[in-house]
């Protein structure tokens, strides 16, 4: 297939989330005196850096095709163990970091591997993961977490550093950049774009020589490792709680949903699903600081999904109807129906 | 297509389960952020029960000073000569409605370590309802056969609980009930701390001595629903409605500390400044201090809980702030009970222990370095003969 030459593009469904966003971002800045200044985005920033680190590992799992309902579980089991091993030790922290990202690393793994050698419907796996983690952590702790984080692990979630021209960035902030630029530099490359290939037609990557399983796999693993990351940020911006990773798979689906990923795989790109968690934690400040009643988060969430949904599954037809000059401008037109390009 | 419909199905699903299993069932008594400030009264507030548990504060409790958990106020005591059985060997069996939180988690290793004393208790049978209502009936129908020789219940829930409460009276075995109560009579005897009425207010009153007229209050609560957490929030309301505070906000936290952060985070944004913070309980009241501190600003005066976490900070920082108490040292009474009547002495029908406050004057006497963040203070265990290994 034929490169188009370079330019600054967006994938397919970045586009929508990204007014959303900016319209969000705009009603913070008219609603909110906190957010006349870069502090106030950064500290926005900073709070919704879990859940879009979470919506990036989700991203991978969704674009090939698949759903981890198990991230919110692995967190609140991250946070719980971390926090009895180091029990406000600060030398044990190191290696309780490394701890806790292999042992998300492994949960992913064990997704992967049940999902693609034993070919139980990720739906069910991940279902079965979190209610396995929520009895374990709930066994293991009777029910209340004991223990508490040291200073320095609470860092990379409540910390900031010194920044020229910006000023204090928290710590979890950068750390998302990093995670994000990585996950979109991955997503350009071959192995990324296999990844949705999966998602879009998985027999014409077999048929095409693509090693199916290990790209699924991989993706079951990188949303563990970023959902223990994400834990690790967590713990650090609230302290150990039982209850903190409660409704965040709902959460990252949304997000993804939000920024125009298809469920079921193979379209959306992960700038999208990123830009859609940051405008989900946007949206419910919005709702907050214009006091609307805590209890209808739920309920928006809802709305959003099905909306989104509906969108996307009203497909590019209608899109292209509304805007009927957009198929040529786009870079990559492309019939969801067709196996799309291996590299 | 079909595997579109098939996920789009799917998450529908998800989002049924996200809403029956988070969201409150009714919004009681003026839950969200803008309903506060009408001060309705809530549902829950009972003017009678009100003013009694407020009286009861004043009140001297019999019993020795030192040990709370002994103490009794105002009793009015019964007979238990029919259930004398002098001599020990007694059977002690103890349905739990659950141990799903810190507080019932340090209460139940005070109980254990209770019995552990009394050498008469031979034997200690405790099921545990893990908070569900069906099960803790058949707990209890259970218990009824297992030859106890006096059986203690945590009810899970009120109303529920109650029929299962009156089948175990009817076998003649001697009935202690504590922590929630049961709608009958039959237990011999009754056992609670004076109430959430009296804690809801503490920490109120004490908002308004501390914040000068018109200062802006943010009340969180964990979830709506519940009865004792209800009582805490009615009378809160009932105090800042006849003060000069303005209770900016009123929000749920489902008890998640980084939820918490966020909310408080928000407020004060939106409010520009908060200058009181009351909590119906005290799991989360780090969280909420730390987002005063992660935004800057001063931590105005606080209500938490016993919690070793908060006392700590109070401390350390110096700030202004009580800690009302629902003391898990009411875990000890119901086995001094059992004992009693197992060998005839009087108890009262209701025994209303009394229910201390944490003030800034003898905050420093709570504060243990060693134990775990989310240990309760008032487990009047500091001098039991195990302290602190079954705690930690």
């Amino acid at each position: 297939m034929k490169r188009p030459a370079w330019r600054p593009r967006l994938a397919e469904g970045t586009a929508p989330v990204l007014a959303v966003l900016v319209a969000l971002l705009i009603g913070l800045a008219i609603a909110g005196p906190a957010y006349d200044s870069v502090e106030g985005y950064l500290a926005l920033l900073k709070r919704a850096a879990p859940l879009m680190i979470l919506a990036i590992g989700q991203y991978f799992v969704i674009v090939s095709g698949g759903f981890d309902l198990s991230v919110g579980a692995l967190v609140t089991a991250g946070v719980v163990i971390a926090a009895r091993l180091i029990g406000g030790d600060e030398s044990a922290t190191a290696w309780v970091i490394v701890l806790v990202l292999a042992f998300g690393l492994l949960v992913g793994l064990v997704n992967g591997l049940i999902t693609t050698k034993l070919l139980v419907p990720s739906f069910i796996v991940t279902l079965g993961m979190l209610l396995v983690l929520d009895g374990a952590v709930f066994l293991w702790t009777d029910g209340a977490p004991r223990g508490a984080l040291s200073t320095a692990f609470r860092q990379f979630g409540r910390g900031s550093v010194d920044v020229p021209l910006l000023g204090e960035v928290p710590y979890s902030v950068l750390i998302l950049l990093v995670v994000l630029v990585a996950a979109a530099v991955f997503m350009r490359g071959g192995t990324g774009r296999a990844l949705v290939a999966v998602g879009d037609n998985e027999q014409a990557v077999r048929l095409s020589g693509g090693q199916v399983d290990r790209l699924r796999l991989l993706a079951f693993v990188l949303s563990g490792g970023l959902a223990a990351l994400a834990a690790i940020l967590l713990g650090g911006f609230a302290g150990v709680s039982a209850q903190v990773g409660q409704g965040l798979e709902f959460r990252a689906i949304t997000a993804v949903v939000l920024g125009g990923v298809l469920l079921g795989g193979g379209r959306g790109s992960v700038v999208a699903a990123t830009a859609g968690a940051l405008s989900l934690e946007a949206l419910f400040t919005l709702l907050n600081l214009l006091g609307v009643a805590g209890a209808l988060e739920s309920a928006v969430q809802g709305v959003i999904i099905i909306a989104a949904v509906a969108y996307a599954s009203l497909g590019s037809g209608l899109r292209h109807r509304l805007r009927p000059r957009r198929a040529t401008t786009t870079s990559e037109p492309r019939d969801p129906r067709q196996p799309a390009s291996t590299p | 297509m079909n595997r579109t419909l098939l996920a789009v199905a799917a998450v529908g699903a998800l989002v049924l389960a996200g809403c029956s299993s988070e969201l409150p069932a009714e919004d009681g008594g003026g839950g969200g952020g803008s309903s506060a400030t009408d001060a309705a009264k809530s549902e829950f507030f009972d003017q009678a029960e009100f003013d009694r548990q407020l009286a009861f504060r004043e009140a001297s409790a019999d019993g020795p000073a030192d040990k709370p958990w002994e103490q009794m106020i105002e009793p009015a005591l019964v007979d238990t000569a029919k259930f004398a059985k002098p001599g020990g060997g007694y059977n002690l069996c103890f349905s739990n409605a659950a141990v799903d939180n810190p507080w019932r988690q340090v209460g139940f290793r005070t109980m254990q370590q209770e019995v552990e004393q009394h050498k008469e208790i031979t034997k200690f049978t405790v099921l545990d309802a893990e908070a569900k209502d069906d099960k803790q009936i058949s707990d209890i129908q259970s218990l009824s056969g297992q030859n106890c020789s006096a059986l203690i219940i945590s009810p899970n829930t009120t109303a529920t609980l109650t029929p299962a409460v009156e089948a175990a009276c009817a076998t003649g075995v001697p009935v202690i009930v504590f922590d929630r109560g049961v709608n009958t009579d039959c237990p011999v005897t009754f056992i609670h701390p004076i109430g959430g009425f009296a804690f809801g207010a503490n920490g109120a009153e004490f908002l308004t001595e501390k914040v000068d007229a018109g200062g802006k209050i943010l009340a969180l609560r964990i979830l709506p629903g519940v009865d004792v957490l209800e009582q805490r929030w009615a009378a809160a309301n009932e105090i800042f409605a006849d003060s000069e505070l303005d209770v900016v906000g009123v929000e749920f936290t489902d008890g998640d500390a980084a939820k918490t952060k966020s909310i408080v985070s928000d407020y004060i944004q939106r409010e520009g400044q908060i200058d009181g913070v009351w909590m119906d309980a005290g799991a989360t009241s780090v969280a909420a201090i730390e987002a005063f501190q992660d935004a800057g600003v001063d931590v105005p005066a606080f209500v938490g809980e016993d919690q070793q976490d908060f006392l700590r900070l109070w401390v350390d920082e110096g700030l202004t702030a009580v800690a009302p108490t629902y003391p898990t040292y009411q875990w000890r009474t119901p086995v001094i009970a059992a004992l009693k009547i197992l060998n005839g002495e009087q108890v009262p029908s209701e025994w209303v222990l009394p229910q201390p406050t944490i003030t800034q004057d003898d905050v420093e006497t709570y504060v243990a370095e060693d134990m775990p963040p989310l240990h309760y203070a008032m487990c009047g265990c500091e001098n039991m003969p195990g302290y602190p290994g079954p705690w930690k």
